[in-house]
């Protein structure tokens, strides 16, 4: 009967290690150059850590950022339906059903990465405690023994450590692997959102729901003109004209500009 | 003996647990061939299940090659049948 998954397995891993072990003539030196490998790769995992963190967070902004769009469009729906437009409500409604799917496929991912990022910690920590433990037995079997002794003695530390080293290596892949993934996920909805298919979020260009809305509720664009005119000749200075006009009906835009424009800026810099 | 899981760790088991664990590893190894996801779901989860049941944690400082090794836990069919195939997904 062949081996099964596991011997087949341990066997991929051993062969790793020997090729490695069979590139130096004085097994003192793998060991050296095993440590050095250690330090780097213990360098890797602490930067993996922090680039898993860095994905999740991001994936909690975006949460949070579609939580407020879905909000925004209830609120919008209800409006609707109070003032007899059930097509507009109805809209509205869909498009926030849309966004509860892409919050629940973001909620999975993030998941995952908090899964992935502990896994990661526990991990680091592991190899620390291996990598110190070896640096001691280094020090040892070089002081000890001359290189014929030491071949023995360096087998099980060596392939051992190798070990250890293949698997936080595939963890760290994993991981990257990940957080790739989720960047262009990550991009995919900005990107949509950006195009208006998942509504704007920004609250700099109104969306067409609230624009019938206003249109509804307000009059009629000649009582906006007198609003507006009236503002600025009782010295409001208003800055943000644009804004001010849709004062009243655009209640829900507001309080997510400023919070909006940062999220967007954080996701741009990340 | 030493069974090391990826992504968990290295447990200590009794050698007379090697049988069992025989059993449910061919389980797997004949999912993997049939490509079968069902199957081989359930078989990474009962191999896996035994071993950390069965076994104890080595300590972290104790610097030994394992006499096994499993793939983690979520591993997909297609993971795994890569991972048998060649040594080039283990980096270093």
């Amino acid at each position: 009967m062949a081996d099964g998954v596991m011997k087949r397995m341990s066997l991929i891993f051993k062969s790793k290690a020997n090729k490695a072990l069979d590139k130096y003539e004085d097994p003192r030196e793998t060991l050296d150059y095993s440590y050095q490998k250690q330090m780097e790769l213990l360098q890797k995992v602490r930067r993996g850590v922090a680039d898993v963190a860095t994905s999740r967070k991001r994936v909690e902004l975006q949460m949070k950022k579609l939580q407020q769009e879905g909000d925004k469009l209830e609120g919008q729906a209800r409006k609707a339906l109070e003032l007899g437009r059930e097509d507009l409500a109805r809209e509205a409604l869909t498009r926030r059903a849309n966004i509860s799917a892409q919050i629940g496929d973001l909620n999975a991912q993030y998941e995952q990465l908090q899964g992935q990022e502990e896994n990661l910690v526990r991990q680091s920590k592991a190899l620390e405690a291996k990598v110190e433990a070896f640096r001691t037995q280094k020090e040892t079997i070089k002081a000890t023994y001359t290189a014929a002794q030491a071949q023995a003695q360096i087998g099980e530390a060596f392939s051992g450590i190798s070990e250890e080293m293949g698997d936080v290596g595939m963890a760290i892949q994993r991981a990257q692997d990940k957080t790739a993934q989720l960047q262009a996920r990550a991009s995919a909805v900005d990107e949509l959102m950006a195009s208006g298919a998942l509504d704007d979020p920004s609250g700099l260009a109104k969306d067409d729901i609230t624009r019938q809305l206003e249109a509804l509720s307000s009059g009629g664009a000649v009582d906006d003109q007198l609003a507006k005119m009236k503002l600025e000749l009782s010295g409001g200075a208003a800055a943000k004209p644009e804004l001010e006009a849709g004062k009243g009906t655009s209640y829900a835009n507001k309080s997510d500009e400023i919070s909006d424009a940062d999220v967007l800026k954080d996701g741009g810099a990340a | 003996m030493i069974v090391r899981i990826l992504g968990e760790g290295q447990l200590v088991l009794e050698k007379q647990s090697l049988d069992e664990l025989n059993e449910l590893d061919n389980a797997l190894m004949a999912a993997v061939e049939a490509g079968a996801q069902g199957p081989f779901d359930e078989a990474m989860a009962a191999l896996l299940g035994k071993v950390r049941e069965l076994g104890t944690p080595l300590p972290v400082e104790e610097i030994k090659p394992s006499d096994f090794i499993l793939p983690s836990a979520h591993s997909s069919l297609d993971e795994v049948r890569d991972l048998l195939s060649s040594d080039g997904l283990i980096p270093g």
